[in-house]
């Protein structure tokens, strides 16, 4: 193989025809979320561009704004493929700023308590252990219900319920990486131990943190959904997908299914190609999965 | 050994009394009780008077040891939206969720684990392939979605099945069930399949991995050598060697299903255990809160405790590392 790592790894990623496109789904729903405001047809949080005589209509329905409603409209009359994306940009920053969060905190718990040993290793990864054998979406149940209704709130509920996975992950990478001759190297210098640890510890443990925020992102953003779906998540100020989907549920009974079922296709859609590519980049990354 | 318990015992108690303070300060602490408690408009006296009546005057500390030493006694105070004793609350919605749970235990077993033995077996052919796709799926589609999708299809469009309810219940025990009338299991049917598409796809990648490598090992050979079929090498031989994990994951997982069982019963509003701390989220209902949180906590503690321990009496290694 010729070129640089990274060339070598898109060479070697393109090859699988899913994940490209999985891919390509990716980028173009951060790239529509991102371009919201000049994309969709409609603003639909302006309630001055809403009126009730459009409300429920099926797709297809041409409005009195003189556009046509291509998945329909909802209760209050708002243009769903617009209201879709917004919803789209509100769960996917939710989730990828949860993920980072969660994985900047755990990485830290992980290397840190790796080199640092002793009883605060122990104690740090029995605390983990035990965090990571509690269901994630019950922690996140529980955290939410417990903190009340709000973004940093539910904020705090994903990190809590997703950090687990990063620490654990880190510290496996990190105790590995510890006793290597390059780490006792840089600590025979004079060198902090912080700069060791940020600089080449935390590094070499990337791959496999890598592998886990793919997926930690679409969990985050499924219990994100999960937990709006149940009136736990962000308040009515942020309608995201789940909440989208749980305003239609009360008429997906009277056969008005494009209000929540469309929203949830669009749910669906991100968290399966986001998985899909994570998969692709796991194998890899992997060293033992490669044949 | 002995020390060993006493040890992971004693770590048990410790984490099960730092829940209780977590879930004591997020519940009673934050926010005020008495808000909830008492209508807006009643004069000061009697709001002083409610306040020591429920001890709210007393240092926090002071207020977390009333309501730990209530706790230890099983006492969990009344609901304030039912006005009964919440652990009474609590049980009696607790078969619904427990048939519940059992059902989409068993269904995803039953059928998890043929459908991964046969991927196992036949890997590269395209019902394997299907069957694969069909548990990463059940592994990252939300279960509420899928819930919804079971209602619109069965439900509205073929109405075929009803969406919601519990339906008719027998007495067995003296306790209402669902699986005992054919209007019950009909009523079950679409929340069991919910539930337990999780499972199902866990099943199937545990019975598929399994089977995999056991293929490949010196019993199928012999087995075949012995002329054995191919139906009872797979049936008898090669679940025998895939059960233990697959039994281990079955009984650590009913806990976690319980969990999943909350989205499942709002869904279907199937009035259960799930249902009712949903319920008492949106009404404040902060003793049944409560309650729910410790119970479940308690529940957790209990079942790492066990396999911990299950685990230390298997394997002489664990009990001298201590507490790696």
């Amino acid at each position: 193989m010729a070129g640089t790592p990274i060339a070598d790894f898109w060479a070697e990623f393109r090859a699988n025809r899913v994940a490209v496109v999985a891919l390509a789904v990716v980028l173009l729903t951060v790239l529509a979320t991102l371009a919201a405001p000049i994309l969709v047809p409609q603003d639909p949080y302006d309630l001055a561009n809403l009126t009730l005589r459009d409300a429920r209509r099926p797709p297809g329905y041409v409005g009195t704004a003189g556009f046509t409603h291509v998945l329909g409209t909802d209760a209050q009359g708002r243009d769903l493929l617009s209201a879709i994306v917004y919803g789209l940009r509100i769960s996917l920053g939710m989730g990828i700023t949860a993920g980072c969060i969660a994985f900047a905190f755990g990485a830290t718990v992980g290397a840190v308590s790796s080199f640092v040993g002793g009883r605060i290793e122990t104690i740090a990864m029995r605390i983990v252990d035990l965090q990571l054998s509690f269901p994630a979406i019950l922690l996140a149940l529980v955290l939410a219900a417990v903190l009340g209704q709000g973004k940093t709130q539910l904020l705090i509920a994903l990190v809590a319920a997703q950090y687990a996975y990063f620490a654990r992950t880190a510290h496996g990478a990190a105790t590995a990486e510890r006793h290597k001759d390059y780490v006792e190297a840089a600590l025979s210098t004079p060198l902090p131990a912080r700069t060791v640890i940020l600089r080449h510890i935390v590094p070499n443990c990337l791959p496999p943190l890598i592998v886990v925020a793919t997926v930690q992102v679409a969990n985050s953003i499924a219990l994100e959904a999960t937990l709006s779906f149940l009136g736990l998540g962000l308040p009515p100020t942020e309608p995201s997908l789940g909440m989208l989907i749980a305003n239609g549920f009360q008429y997906l009974l009277s056969g008005r299914y494009w209000i929540s079922i469309y929203p949830g296709v669009a749910l669906i859609v991100l968290i399966v190609a986001i998985n899909l590519v994570g998969d692709q980049v796991r194998d890899q990354l992997n060293p033992r999965l490669r044949r | 050994m002995v020390g060993f318990v006493i040890q992971r015992l004693l770590q048990a108690g410790l984490v099960m009394a730092a829940m209780s303070v977590l879930v004591f300060v997020g519940v009673y602490a934050v926010g005020n009780p008495i808000d909830v408690l008492l209508s807006p408009n009643v004069d000061q006296i009697t709001r002083l008077e409610t306040i020591a009546a429920y001890g709210l005057d007393r240092p926090l500390w002071e207020q977390y040891l009333l309501f730990a030493g209530r706790l230890i006694h099983g006492d969990f105070g009344r609901s304030f939206i039912f006005g009964v004793p919440v652990l009474d609350l609590i049980f009696s919605r607790l078969p619904a969720t427990l048939e519940l749970t059992l059902a989409a235990v068993i269904a995803a077993t039953l059928l998890g684990v043929p459908l991964g033995m046969y991927a196992g077996y036949r890997p590269d052919s395209t019902a394997s392939r299907v069957i694969m796709g069909v548990s990463i799926l059940g592994f990252s589609v939300p279960t509420f979605w899928v819930g919804l999708l079971l209602i619109f299809v069965f439900g509205v469009e073929l109405q075929v099945l009803p969406a919601g309810q519990r339906g008719e219940t027998a007495t067995l025990f003296g306790i209402e069930w669902s699986f005992l009338t054919g209007n019950g299991l009909r009523h079950m049917l679409l929340p069991a399949l919910n539930l337990s598409l999780f499972k199902l796809a866990m099943m199937i990648r545990l019975a598929r991995a399994g089977t995999r490598e056991v293929m490949f090992g010196d019993t199928v050979k012999f087995a075949r050598a012995a002329g054995l079929r191919e139906r009872t090498v797979l049936g008898r031989h090669v679940l025998k060697l895939i059960a233990i994990p697959i039994v281990t994951v079955f009984g650590l997982e009913f806990g976690s299903t319980l969990a999943f069982a909350v989205v499942t019963e709002t869904i279907f509003s199937w009035p259960g255990v799930g249902k009712l701390i949903i319920d008492s989220i949106a009404t404040l209902d902060r003793p049944v809160m409560v309650a729910y949180l410790v119970l479940v906590a308690f529940l957790f503690i209990t079942i790492n405790l066990v396999v911990d321990l299950t685990y230390a009496a298997l394997d002489p290694r664990l009990r001298r590392g201590g507490a790696r």
